[in-house]
């Protein structure tokens, strides 16, 4: 089902956590929510949800209005950030929970919510643990629990608050493809939380990054990644770099020295350069940008070089095949091939 | 009302080995274990055998016969009434409390955690001669209440009100840092997934208090059986309408009847007994529960 948030607006106490944050999530995609803590993405979880109620605006599920119905009535899956799964229950009891409390008229037999119950465990790969109680199962294994729960109410729409934040990296990449396999196959309209760029850009067909109450920036990954619209995208998504430059008649220039990249129509006045390590070329000389190699590292497949460029003792790091030695004090001359500015 | 559930023993049967070092000397160990356990039986046990001891002193047939006395025979069914009463009052209000104060956030939370509180420290007296302030006949309502027939002064309703006050606190202490504990989101679980706020509390949040409750409630009922000073005050020690089994005692003993005086206290003292065992039993079980909700 498609979710539509429009200008809402959340207070805790006079003190906004979101301020007129409008999104559009179509049928069964995979959306994540990415931003630092305290961005407020969270509390966008919880009011699709319908566990906070929002200040202003309003949440549509469909063609819906689903902003004054409560959490029971939205019929969501929502799969916590510590699971919540209910201790004294076994892993079964966990997963038929929602379809044995439903009233008479609308719960399916005895019979047939075990056998649901029992599919959706197979689902989530935990055929004969069953009969366990959550403290007996690790980490990875309670937030599939969590998950096969969460979709045993077949929900309009399927929210994940952190849903690999506590687990360790080994368990976080193995569940992340998985949860991308279950995804694909089952077709729920998916939004999660994470402040894992890397989870959100591998995992999300769209990724929307929020900072202090707002989104700065919705977009496949690959726009995201590509194309940020805003200084706090670059610097939050990926590594970056920041040059303070000079534009001047559709050329920039760094100091006294013009460093070869032509931006036609922008007016002249100082701006900040960012560009990506990896998006450089190097140059034998003209006009480039110039610098003192500080210190190299060789990180996986590429090669890692800081430099230091300029007057004002601005160092960059750009990245170059392994195959290119450089030594320490040696001069560099690079031009970014991919960049953009920003104005302050 | 301390307790200290969490704090597991630690000793073990090898500790002894590996501690060599630093134990104490033998001589020193001995003393020291003699010393506490002198203490303990002069000031525990030897008290509580003297009470048992009185109570048999003109054998089993006697003690029975005392008990079966029809004065001392309304005070034990009074006391299980008032306790009947009280428990369960402050059971419902000991879980509303700690419901609130423990998943909401409200102005005033602090006052009323404190509030709580006052019964526990205010002299039991005092718990009584509020009621006598507020029902007698000298007091503002105690006219109304005269003239429409309501006896609550020197009669059950007194000595109800006189326990739960007194009692009020105990079932509230001890969920109230357990469900704080346990945090909102197993609640928030069961709604997401379509449970109304009653089978939320029914097949969640009951469950995972269940043992501090019962734990609660055993302090309660203990308190409330044993209560004296309050119920002292507003009783009236009318003989076989309002004494309860703490105020026959006394009376008993007052009257030189010590072999029923000291039967009643036999059972007073069995029921602390009883407590202490439930207790210790509930702990075991109770801080493995937490232990287990820790690890969750």
């Amino acid at each position: 089902m498609e979710v539509r948030v429009q200008n809402i607006r959340k207070e805790f106490s006079r003190f906004p956590a979101l301020n007129d944050v409008s999104l559009d999530i179509r049928s069964g995609e995979l959306i994540a929510l990415l931003g630092p803590s305290g961005s407020g993405k969270t509390t966008l979880l919880r009011l699709i949800a319908g566990l906070e109620s929002p200040t202003e605006g309003t949440v549509y599920f469909g063609n819906e209005d689903a902003s004054r119905k409560t959490v029971q009535e939205r019929n969501i899956g929502f799969v916590f950030q510590h699971y919540a799964l209910f201790r004294h229950m076994t892993v079964l009891d966990n997963v038929s929970f929602g379809l044995t409390i439903r009233p008479a008229n609308r719960r399916p037999s005895k019979a047939d919510i075990r056998k649901r119950a029992l599919e959706l465990l197979d689902l989530v790969q935990l055929t004969g643990l069953e009969k366990r109680y959550p403290a007996q199962l690790s980490g990875g294994q309670r937030q599939r629990v969590a998950l096969a729960r969460a979709m045993a109410v077949e929900p309009n729409v399927l929210l994940l608050d952190e849903p690999f934040g506590a687990l360790d990296a080994q368990v976080r990449k193995e569940l992340r493809r998985w949860l991308r396999e279950i995804h694909d196959r089952t077709g729920h309209t998916t939004v999660f939380v994470t402040h894992d760029q890397d989870e959100a850009l591998e995992l999300a067909d769209r990724v929307v990054v929020m900072s202090k109450g707002k989104i700065e920036q919705i977009g496949t990954p690959d726009e995201i990644y590509d194309t940020p619209n805003s200084p706090f995208v670059f610097g939050f998504i990926g590594q970056s770099n920041i040059l303070p430059v000079r534009v001047e008649n559709g050329q920039l220039w760094l100091d006294d020295r013009s460093i070869g990249v032509s931006a036609p129509g922008e007016a002249d006045g100082p701006a900040q350069l960012y560009f990506r390590p990896h998006d450089v070329e190097l140059l034998d000389g003209g006009g480039c940008i110039a610098g003192i190699v500080v210190q190299t590292r060789r990180v996986a497949g590429t090669r890692h070089v800081e430099l230091d460029v300029g007057g004002a003792n601005t160092t960059v790091e750009i990245e170059l095949p392994p195959e290119k030695a450089t030594s320490d004090r040696s001069r560099l001359a690079f031009r970014p091939t991919r960049w953009k500015l920003f104005r302050d | 009302m301390a307790h200290d559930g969490t704090a597991s023993p630690t000793g073990t049967g090898n500790t002894e080995l590996v501690r060599v070092a630093t134990s104490e000397h033998r001589l020193a160990r001995y003393g020291l274990i003699a010393t506490a356990l002198t203490f303990v039986g002069l000031f525990l046990v030897l008290p509580l055998a003297a009470v048992f001891t009185e109570a048999m002193r003109n054998g089993p047939g006697e003690f029975l016969t005392v008990l079966s006395d029809p004065e001392t025979f309304a005070a034990i069914k009074l006391t299980l009434l008032v306790a009947g009463i009280a428990v369960p009052l402050n059971l419902a209000f000991g879980i509303a409390a700690a419901w609130a104060i423990a998943k909401f956030e409200f102005k005033g939370k602090a006052f009323l955690t404190t509030l709580i509180d006052l019964p526990f420290s205010v002299s039991p007296v005092i718990s009584g001669l509020v009621f006598v302030l507020l029902f007698g006949s000298h007091s503002l309502l105690g006219p109304w209440l005269q003239s429409h027939g309501i006896q609550i002064l020197f009669a059950v309703p007194g000595i109800v009100l006189a326990t739960v006050f007194v009692t009020f606190p105990f079932v509230a202490r001890e969920l109230i840092p357990l469900m704080q504990e346990q945090g909102t989101s197993d609640e928030e679980a069961a709604l997401s997934l379509g449970a109304s706020g009653w089978q939320t509390f029914w097949h969640v949040t009951l469950p995972n208090i269940k043992w501090g409750l019962l734990y609660g409630v055993l302090l309660c009922n203990a308190r409330a059986m044993g209560e004296f000073g309050a119920v002292s005050v507003v009783s009236g020690h009318i003989r076989g309408l309002t004494n309860t089994m703490p105020l026959q005692v006394e009376i008993l003993y007052n009257e030189y009847n010590f072999v029923a005086a000291f039967a009643v206290a036999t059972l007073l003292a069995l029921l602390a007994l009883v407590t202490l065992v439930l207790k210790s039993l509930l702990e075991m079980k109770y801080s493995a529960q937490i232990a287990a909700s820790r690890r969750h």
